[in-house]
């Protein structure tokens, strides 16, 4: 079999698992919330309007902005929890689930309230008329003529939640979503091909199985019913089969990865290395910059790689701009204070933000710094990746220089070194440790002012393992350990679009190449 | 079944307004009917006849007023309970479309306190359907045979009384013709107290022991058939008696070849 094609294949059944248990309880949330609000929407008017008119509200609102907006809503609920000691984790399953519960409720609400007022008002007098509770007209009249409509609507729901669950990779719960980003990443199409292609299968199946108890219910059929109900929970308690056999999951590592190629690769290096100490590990990857921290001091994962900029002026929320080795001092004793995290020290090499023009570009503009670029920036173009443009940095860095470009674009990191060498844009905000830069022959603008603040790579480790031996010492190997050229090399591998390598191919030539024995 | 004699029904001062009072579907009404009795309420549209009917089994509360069965107020029972002992048949018939028809009969046993015997062959036998149809679907029935299951259920209460909302106006005439003495047969073979909602004064005329006349609300006319076609029922109950015995003289030419 194609080496691609099973690598990618061997990562389907655990996210699938969770994608299973994820969708299975948002959509048993759904319900919940759904079935009942349908029954007093249906008996009273002005609930049915609010209640419909709130759904369709959130309907409106993407899937990934929806789970994006339940990070700071749980962290606001947790500072108002606070005092009574009661922590909700705001990342990873429980911000999945409440999203996408929130996302099921609409289409089962709305079938669910369409079925019961729209049964014939001579049946409704009917079970009036025999005397029957609102209990009994509940349960013996209203829940079976309405069924065949409400389980349209949960088909419906199913469907969307399944397909919806993929964008839960970037609140930090792994789902078949890791795959599709990690593959849109890397551009390795197999990957993002067999986990759309996995999301798709289990979609269908879901909606084949409760199509299946849909018509039991037509026909009274409670063969149909069962057999439909008994593959769904099957397919649940098999979903839950990995917790049971992994036993206790103390010695499971969560490693986190960010959204690109060198967070994928530094990943597996850890990985490599901690599995060579005898732990077990998972990975989770296209975490986004703001959550990966808090998933770390939340305990959400175990280790990552960061970069002492992003936690500077993102987290701490710093704008001043100190030399390195004191950027790193106060980071240090900043994460041990507020999160009891550690840090644990630098792999090596800094991944800045680089401000890239093409060689022709710089020529003819004489650019040499960032400087010259904000002399002729009102009549560029900037490229930038999904993040940068609101970031704090940008505007240290913008009004450092007084730079005011006529557009700015937002690309992701492949599509933007595409955009610089086409021309839609004159200038990028590249990676300093980006193979793609020398790949591509830009040239990099100096920052005579030093506006740009230091990225210099750090291992970052969760508090819950900063006193545990074993676990520091397998990673300590890799401190000091990966000059620049290597990395890019590395990044390069995985991101060229000819003879491309995997993250785990990349790091294992890492190894090599940087005498780093797992 | 055995042989009972349905209790009277008593109407103290009801009245119900939909507006607030603006208007009155049933005006201020005094009314007492003896038990055992077959009444027809007869009036047009918007007569106020339904509503008045309703009040009885409190799928109308009124506005005013109250109504008492054999004695008993019915405001001061709990409505589930009230209906399960009234029986309710309606033009639109409202069978349960996902329950057999022997399901269907036996609802009110089922839902009520006492799960009594399988009453289901008896029932049917009494309007006039065979057995077999017990296990089919009321969608497997044409429109005479899910009413007669209609009544059939209604009966399956035990009930002393029974209210009938145009209980025959969807039915093509024979069939119509065939249920109506049906039922009158076993009205008087229960001992049941009848009230029966219709817009057809003839209907009413071959049916009942005794006959109202509604109009906007209130009861204009009050009397026996027999003193209705004498002309005793005031102006508006002529009117409407007009039309059937206009028809018959009618028939009566045709027949004779005039």
């Amino acid at each position: 079999m194609n080496p691609r094609l099973q690598e990618a294949l061997e990562q389907v059944p655990l996210l699938l698992a969770d994608h299973v248990l994820l969708s299975a309880a948002a959509l048993l949330l759904g319900l919940a919330v759904a079935l009942p609000l349908a029954v007093g929407a249906s008996r009273n008017l002005r609930l049915r309007r609010i209640a419909l008119g709130a759904a369709s509200l959130v309907q409106t609102i993407p899937g990934l902005a929806l789970l994006a907006l339940f990070y700071p809503l749980l962290l606001a609920l947790n500072s108002l929890f606070a005092p009574v000691g009661l922590a909700l984790p705001a990342l990873g399953f429980l911000p999945a689930l409440l999203a996408l519960a929130l996302y099921a409720v609409l289409p089962i609400l709305r079938n669910a309230v369409t079925g019961i007022v729209g049964i014939d008002p001579a049946i409704i007098e009917a079970a009036d008329g025999v005397g029957m509770t609102r209990r009994q007209k509940l349960r013996l009249v209203e829940a079976p003529l309405a069924a065949p409509v409400v389980m349209a609507g949960i088909r419906t729901a199913t469907v969307w939640t399944i397909g919806a669950a993929t964008l839960s990779t970037t609140v930090g719960q792994s789902s078949l979503g890791d795959m599709i980003f990690a593959g849109l990443q890397t551009q390795n199409w197999t990957l993002v091909l067999v986990g759309c292609l996995a999301a798709a299968a289990l979609a269908l199946t879901a909606d084949a199985l409760l199509g299946l108890i849909e018509a039991g219910i037509a026909q009274r059929s409670r063969w149909r019913i069962g057999g439909g109900l008994i593959a769904l929970a099957a397919g649940v308690v098999l979903a839950l089969a990995p917790f049971a056999a992994s036993g206790s999951r103390d010695d499971v590592v969560t490693i986190g990865a960010k959204g690109f190629s060198e967070q994928y690769i530094l990943a597996r290096l850890i990985g490599n290395r901690l599995e060579a100490a005898g732990y077990t590990v998972r990975y989770r990857d296209g975490l986004g910059s703001a959550v990966a921290f808090e998933a770390l001091a939340s305990g959400d994962v175990d280790v990552y790689v960061e970069y002492t900029g992003t936690l500077w002026t993102n987290a701490m929320r710093r704008t001043d701009n100190p030399p390195r080795d004191e950027m790193l001092a106060e980071l240090s004793d900043w994460a041990a204070d507020t999160r009891g995290a550690l840090l644990l020290g630098r792999l090596g090499f800094e991944n800045t933000y680089a401000f890239a023009v093409t060689q022709e570009t710089a020529r003819r503009y004489e650019m040499e710094s960032l400087g010259d670029l904000a002399a002729v920036a009102p009549r560029l173009t900037m490229g930038t990746d999904v993040e940068f443009l609101n970031r704090p940095e940008w505007a240290t860095i913008r009004d450092a220089y007084g730079l005011a470009f006529e557009d700015a674009q937002s690309y992701q990191p492949t599509f933007m070194y595409r955009a610089v060498e086409s021309g839609r844009a004159d200038v990028i905000t590249a990676f300093s440790s980006d193979g793609r830069i020398a790949a591509s022959n830009l040239f990099v603008l100096t920052d005579p002012r030093g506006a740009i603040p230091n990225y210099d790579a750090v291992l970052m480790v969760a508090p819950g393992r900063v006193g545990e031996d074993r676990f520091i010492a397998a990673l300590e190997p890799l401190l000091d350990a990966i000059p620049v050229e290597a990395m890019r090399e590395a990044n390069y591998m995985v991101d060229r679009d000819a003879d491309k390598a995997s993250p785990a191919e990349a790091a294992a030539w890492l190894e090599r190449e940087t005498g780093i024995v797992p | 079944m055995e042989r009972k004699n349905g209790p009277a029904v008593r109407f103290d001062g009801i009245a119900k307004s939909f507006d607030d009072g603006a208007s009155f579907a049933v005006a201020a009404l005094d009314l007492e009917i003896a038990g055992g009795l077959f009444v027809a309420l007869v009036g047009e549209s918007g007569s106020g006849k339904s509503t008045l009917l309703k009040t009885i089994n409190r799928l109308v509360e009124p506005s005013a007023g109250s109504v008492s069965i054999g004695g008993e107020p019915v405001d001061g029972q709990d409505p589930a309970d009230l209906r399960r002992h009234i029986g309710y048949v309606f033009q639109n018939i409202g069978l349960f479309p996902h329950m057999t028809v022997a399901e269907n009969i036996m609802i009110i046993p089922r839902i009520g306190v006492n799960e009594t015997v399988n009453q289901v062959p008896e029932l049917l036998d009494l309007v006039g359907l065979p057995e077999e149809v017990a296990d089919r679907l009321p969608s497997e029935l044409s429109g005479g045979q899910q009413q007669r299951v209609g009544v059939a259920r209604a009966l399956a209460g035990e009930p002393g009384l029974m209210l009938m909302d145009e209980p025959f106006g969807a039915l093509d005439p024979v069939t119509r013709d065939q249920l109506g003495e049906a039922y009158r047969a076993l009205h008087d073979e229960l001992g049941l107290t009848t009230i029966m909602v219709t817009h057809d004064m003839a209907e009413a005329l071959l049916i009942a022991d005794r006959i109202l006349v509604m109009s906007a609300g209130r009861i204009v006319a009050d009397c026996s058939p027999q003193a209705l076609l004498a002309g005793e029922g005031g102006e508006e109950a002529s009117a409407l008696i007009a039309v059937p015995k206009g028809q018959m003289a009618k028939l009566r030419r045709l027949e004779e070849g005039a």
